[in-house]
């Protein structure tokens, strides 16, 4: 898997008095999303006092701390300490593998993305079909098979509550990279599954956005009123680290996960599962082929 | 008892010391946005640190109380009235049931903090009873008030008492040009050196977006980046960042044009470039900005940004011991 070598030391930077912003690379890679969740992961177990948001995003991570308990300086010292320390063993983790529907090509996001042509760099086409093309994809079948084969990282969590970043578990070459809108729309379905740069993302709530738009999923993501089984927890469902993997479905399956949805008793495939940055590195098609196996049960 | 809402002025909305600890799932920190006059406020009148009250904004509410009780009005200049007749700000002031209190337009400052003995009592969410709009949740009802919002109030504590007053422990006054001290850093090193130079000489005018999200500021000359080759996965304008998270407070400029400081409903990340960090002293400034109020933003290192908040805090120190049962 051709991925370019990481920076050997990151980048810290102060931001004000409260926060610690450590920049692991400029450029989006696994490596990069791994090394940063390794020491969120150090930080978060080391319980500093002081210390109040341990935030992993893409290939950075930021730190808030009260200076008034832990000096900046200390802070600092304590997470290039991490840094160094950190080890082969570090780049695994246990997480979980989700399959999250998807109704690609849907009449809500196209209703949308017709009122915003004039925001799009491609007004005569469709979001997908404009990402199929400069993606060199033959059809937009082709696209749709090729976003939802492979599994997906969530290598951040944010922008809005509960709103996750994904990055695809495939080599460079094979990423989907789309810019985003020329300007953003005020209006995003809910639940809209959007991409810009190297990243999909869920759009947890309804408002502003400027990734393209390619379907929905009927699976809600983010629920205050935490009515689903899978918000018992928390009302924020995805987490940094989550594994997803998306299923096409059509209109009619759709419709009956509404349905569902309506009626409380929705459900998603959650499963555990071990992840190792080198073995996936090693081979990452076999590697994703029993992923898949681990969610699906076989 | 219960504050009924009869007009709910412009951006009215119940507050409190805010929600920390979820911001790596999106959630923002919240919270009244000049958090000493809300301190101030809740001190008054004899309230936890933390107990929420009424944040409004450039047009205050039209409140009426369905039962006696204690209030202070904190936060920017404008008359604050009970039954039309004006009464002082700074002061716990007891009320009866029926009265209403209304307010004057705010001559300087943009926001006012209503607390009231007892405390808003809304649920907690989330460890905070601070409304945040975006993810519709917390406050009351997830959302800003409207008319006939009707908004419980919990049980006073032993020491409330009518006519206690604000300590003059120096507060900055309020202005209509005020100084912004910002720590550079973060992606300050994507500037062109002059550029990032400029920032900090020339003054700059809140424009009309000015909320809990952020403050956008206009006037000054437009931001230029180092050129580069776009790092995989961060955009091709030079402004653009692989999406990473944004410090409270942190300045960011989409395409170089205007500068905007995050504020505590913010969006917690994302791809644009931020050029430092408003320093935690003056971010209770920055809330009582009108649009077309100036700033200059004034360069600090570190140690001047400690000395200011040790500073602030010395002054909030003050003000507990002054209002201290």
């Amino acid at each position: 898997m051709n991925e370019t070598t990481l920076p050997s030391q990151a980048r810290y930077t102060f931001g004000g008095d409260e926060h610690l912003f450590v920049e692991i690379s400029e450029e989006m890679s696994l490596p990069a999303f791994f090394k940063g969740m390794a020491i969120c992961k150090a930080l978060r177990e080391r319980a500093v006092p002081g210390v109040t948001e341990i935030c992993p995003a893409n290939a950075a991570y930021l730190v808030r701390f009260d200076p008034d308990i832990v000096a900046p300086e200390e802070l600092l010292s304590i997470l290039v300490e991490l840094e160094s320390g950190l080890g082969a063993d570090d780049m695994s983790m246990e997480t979980r593998i989700i399959e999250i529907p998807v109704l690609y090509n849907d009449p809500w996001t196209h209703e949308t993305l017709m009122r915003f042509r004039e925001r799009h760099q491609d007004p005569g086409s469709t979001d997908i079909e404009y990402a199929a093309r400069i993606n060199r994809f033959d059809s937009v079948d082709d696209f749709i098979t090729a976003h939802a084969s492979a599994p997906w990282f969530v290598s951040m969590v944010g922008f809005v509550a509960g709103l996750p970043f994904l990055y695809q578990m495939v080599d460079r070459p094979r990423q989907i990279e789309v810019p985003k809108y020329l300007s953003p729309r005020t209006d995003t379905p809910k639940q809209t599954l959007g991409y810009g740069g190297c990243f999909s993302c869920v759009y947890s709530v309804r408002g502003a956005g400027g990734y393209q738009m390619f379907g929905v999923t009927p699976a809600p993501i983010f629920d205050p009123a935490q009515k689903l089984s899978y918000f018992k927890d928390l009302m924020v469902f995805f987490q940094p680290g989550d594994i997803v993997k998306w299923k096409p479905i059509d209109r009619a399956e759709y419709d009956r996960q509404i349905a569902q949805v309506e009626a409380g008793d929705y459900t998603l495939q959650i499963k555990p599962v071990s992840f190792s940055l080198k073995d996936f590195m090693a081979d990452p098609d076999g590697y994703n082929q029993e992923l898949l196996k681990v969610l699906h049960g076989n | 008892m219960a504050i009924e809402v009869i007009k709910p002025g412009l951006a009215t909305s119940v507050q409190d010391a805010g929600r920390p600890g979820y911001y790596h799932l999106g959630i923002p920190l919240s919270g009244a946005l000049d958090q000493e006059s809300y301190l101030l406020a809740n001190l008054l009148v004899g309230n936890d640190e933390g107990a929420a009250v009424i944040e409004c904004t450039l047009m205050g509410p039209e409140l009426r109380f369905d039962a006696p009780a204690l209030i202070a009005v904190t936060g920017a200049q404008a008359a604050v009235k009970v039954n039309g007749q004006e009464v002082p700000g700074n002061q716990s002031i007891a009320v009866q049931a029926g009265d209403t209190l209304t307010f004057g337009f705010m001559k300087l400052g943009a926001r006012s903090f209503i607390a009231v003995a007892g405390g808003i009592d809304v649920p907690v969410m989330l460890g905070s009873r601070s409304t945040y709009g975006l993810g519709a949740f917390g406050g009351f009802e997830g959302r800003k008030l409207l008319a006939g919002d009707k908004l419980p109030v919990g049980t006073p504590s032993a020491h409330a008492r009518a006519g206690q007053t604000a300590p003059d422990v120096g507060r900055p006054a309020l202005a209509k040009d005020i100084p912004l001290r910002v720590l550079p850093g973060l992606y300050f090193h994507r500037l062109q050196e002059a550029s990032g130079k400029r920032f900090f000489e020339e003054t700059w005018t809140v424009a009309s977006e000015a909320d809990r999200i952020g403050y956008r500021y206009k006037g000054g000359t437009a931001l230029e980046f180092l050129p580069r080759t776009p790092p995989f996965g961060a955009g091709d304008d030079p402004s653009n960042i692989v999406d990473a998270g944004y410090p409270y407070g942190s300045i960011q400029v989409p395409g170089g044009r205007e500068p905007i400081i995050l504020q505590r409903d913010a969006v917690s990340g994302g791809g644009y470039a931020t050029i430092g960090a408003v320093i935690s002293a003056d971010m209770d400034r920055v809330a009582q900005m009108q649009p077309n109020h100036k700033a200059q933003f004034v360069a600090v290192d570190m140690a001047q940004a400690l000395a200011a908040r040790a500073e602030r805090k010395q002054r909030l120190d003050a003000m507990r011991a002054a209002l201290a049962p």
